[in-house]
């Protein structure tokens, strides 16, 4: 069976904490980290990475561009 | 081959456009300049040359247009009367603040307000200082003839790209509505090159361009302003234009330009066969304004008399340039009226002569 | 046994399934977190990135929140006066018909000061793109009262709220477009959802490609956030959005191929 399996990588310096992303991810992998970026902001980032499939919706309402997204087909018996 | 032909004032800007390879007109109608539209429109242009004429819904959007299509370095032209010129200052500024040419015809009315239709000179403050917001100068052009309304356009065009900056022909209701013989000159190309800062779409491996009046970095802002005044002091050194009629000998002088100019022809004429040696100096380019010629002038006559349909406002620059040297007053008539000759020789007399 | 794969194999290059467009320069965006502006520039940018069109195309900019987009933008721009893009966008096009010439501008601009310009660029059926951001407040100036501000709705200009007795009734500009038989396609979207920005990207497709087709204005309406402006979080905001401005501005096409949609 193929499972996809998907990873992000955020710009940190260039996010702006908005919060958009993590509602519109729909398995809830993101999250605001504790820690800020040099301009003070709360980023982004893979509270729960593993369950992460690569779908883009973060990336889609993300209004600074700043996430990359990467999937693959992950065989697994 | 230069062509001869009969035309009025407004007409002949029609006509000289075409063939000065304009790329557009854009315009809106008002007394007593809508001929440069419909001219142009009977015309059939885009047949001719392809060049686009569009009647706007405004002037506003009309001087808006001519943004739009200067900033694509094409040669743009409008026209309007004094009340449309005034609702066009907003988009004159920011052209001048984006360094785009262009040439507007104002064939002045009266005002102020909605004012007359009738011929009027009581927008040269508003041409030649600026006239929207902020610190910019307009090429302003006077002529006074028809074949100077066909030779100005040429004449606007070129200056309006060399310093990248709008050009005004200033006239009036007079010389717009009069019909002159006038000499053509025959068809130019429209252009097929255009200049590296124009929108034409970002070439590849090259910088986009990006036509702004907006920099909200003051340091630069005023670096971009002395670079634009430094723009007009190069116009002030190389492009005054001026008439000179019987100026050798002349012990009083009249200073006046476009319609005025006319009359005062015939007054100095008036003048000399009753014994009083007038010549008569007029100015073609009112921005960059012949001050040096003034002063120089200040220097061998006994009086300066200003002559303009308005209520004076060529004097200001005509005292600043005599920096007292010499008696100064001022002649007009408003409201439509243009002034006869012999009043101009009466007001020499009284103002300068026996004041 | 399959090996447990780490995310640090995923990322990369040949994995590679959403990255930022090259037709958006590398400025970090002046936009408030969470501001619609951000997502629907990089739309735009997309499109022109997908339809290859970026050496071909020219945009205007207006006066607003994003007077700047020409930094953001990799594509030849004109700065307009407040309200006057669609007559810079005229010329535009008129004189260079071949090329993709899109006007972006805010409720201030577009529905009041630029009312005229808007009506008749449309009217006249030029044929140029209108992206039009509706956050029903001026943004850039401090969150003024616009023509599209609800009734009701507070801003710093009508600070008990908007009553339409005194101060007018909001402006449905997208309306009164797509009655206007120069408009060849008219839309209303939003960027809030994953799925509203995937409808939003191919309305602002299909815009695009209506210009090669010579038919007339499309209009692409984006009902959009103002967080700060409404004081609002980002995700508050967008929730608000959905509650109070798409009962009044409702999402969906009004004008599709010259049509009016049922």
């Amino acid at each position: 069976m193929a499972k996809v399996k998907g990873t992000i990588v955020v710009d940190i310096e260039r996010c702006k904490g908005c919060g958009l992303c993590p509602p519109a991810c729909p398995s809830d992998v993101l999250s605001l980290a504790r820690e800020v970026n040099a301009k003070g902001y709360h980023y982004a980032y893979m509270a729960n990475p593993d369950a992460c499939t690569g779908c883009i919706n973060c990336a889609l309402v993300c209004p600074d561009a700043v996430i990359t997204v990467y999937r693959v087909k992950n065989k697994v018996n | 081959m230069k062509e001869l032909k009969l035309l009025k004032g407004n007409e002949a800007i029609s006509e000289a456009a075409i063939r000065a390879g304009a790329d557009a007109y854009f315009g809106y109608p008002i007394t007593p300049q809508s001929e440069i539209l419909e001219y142009l429109m009977a015309e059939k242009p885009h047949e001719r040359t392809g060049m686009v004429v569009l009647q706007a819904e405004s002037e506003v959007a009309a001087i808006n247009m001519v943004y739009g299509g200067a900033a694509c370095g094409r040669k743009i032209l409008t026209s309007s009367s004094s009340p449309g010129i005034s609702l066009k200052q907003e988009g004159l500024s920011y052209i001048a603040g984006s360094e785009l040419p262009c040439l507007v015809v104002n064939v002045v009315r009266g005002g102020p307000g909605l004012g007359t239709i009738q011929p009027s000179q009581s927008d040269y403050f508003q041409a030649t200082k600026g006239g929207g917001h902020g610190d910019y100068r307009l090429i302003v052009l006077a002529p006074s003839s028809v074949q100077e309304m066909a030779d100005f356009v040429k004449l606007g065009f070129d200056l309006a790209f060399k310093y990248r900056n709008p050009a005004m022909i200033l006239t009036d209701g007079a010389i717009g509505q009069m019909m002159e013989k006038v000499w053509l000159e025959e068809q130019q190309p429209r252009m097929t090159e255009f200049p590296e800062w124009a929108t034409t779409g970002k070439k590849p491996g090259k910088e986009r361009r990006i036509v702004t009046s907006l920099d909200l970095d003051s340091a630069m802002q005023e670096k971009f302003n002395r670079k634009l005044q430094e723009k007009y002091r190069k116009m002030e050194e190389n492009e005054v234009r001026f008439e000179e009629i019987d100026c050798e000998d002349a012990e009083y002088l009249l200073v006046a330009y476009g319609t005025s100019a006319r009359i005062c022809q015939k007054s100095v004429k008036i003048a000399r066969e009753k014994g009083i040696k007038v010549g008569l100096l007029r100015p073609i380019t009112l921005f960059p304004f012949p001050k040096n010629k003034i002063k120089e002038m200040a220097g061998k006559v006994k009086g300066i008399l200003s002559v303009e349909m308005s209520a004076g406002q060529m004097v200001e620059d005509i005292r600043i340039s005599v920096e007292g040297k010499v008696k100064v007053d001022h002649f007009g008539r408003m409201g439509g009226i243009i002034h006869s000759s012999e009043e101009i020789v009466t007001a020499l007399e009284q103002k300068i002569i026996g004041g | 046994m399959a090996e447990q794969i780490t995310n640090k194999d995923i990322a990369r290059e040949e994995n590679l399934v959403f990255k930022r467009t090259g037709v958006l320069t590398d400025k970090v965006m002046h936009y408030c977190p969470g501001c619609g502006h951000g997502t629907v520039h990089r739309l735009i940018a997309e499109v022109i990135e997908e339809m290859n069109i970026q050496s071909d195309c020219i945009g205007v900019t207006p006066v607003g929140c994003s007077v700047l987009m020409y930094n953001y933008l990799d594509v030849d721009m004109q700065e307009a006066a407040h309200g006057r893009a669609p007559a810079l966008a005229t010329a535009i096009k008129r004189l260079q018909p071949d090329k993709f010439v899109f006007t972006y501008q805010g409720d201030g601009d577009l529905a009041a000061i630029g009312t005229a310009e808007t009506i008749h660029a449309a009217n006249r059926g030029e044929n140029f793109t209108i992206f039009f951001i509706n956050n029903g407040i001026y943004g850039m100036t401090g969150g003024q009262m616009a023509p599209t501000t609800l009734p009701e709705m507070k801003s710093s200009t009508s600070p008990y709220g908007r009553d339409v007795k005194m101060m007018g009734n909001p402006l449905k500009m997208t309306e009164l477009v797509a009655q206007l038989p120069g408009t060849y396609y008219v839309t209303r979207q939003a960027v809030h959802t994953p799925r509203d920005v995937r409808k939003a990207k191919k309305a602002i497709r299909k815009a695009f490609e209506n210009q090669k087709l010579e038919k007339g204005l499309s209009l692409v309406e984006i009902v959009s956030n103002c967080n700060s402006g409404w004081k609002m979080t980002p995700v508050q905001a967008n929730e608000w959005m959905v509650e109070n401005m798409f009962p009044f501005y409702p999402l969906g096409d009004l004008k599709v191929d010259g049509e009016m949609a049922k």
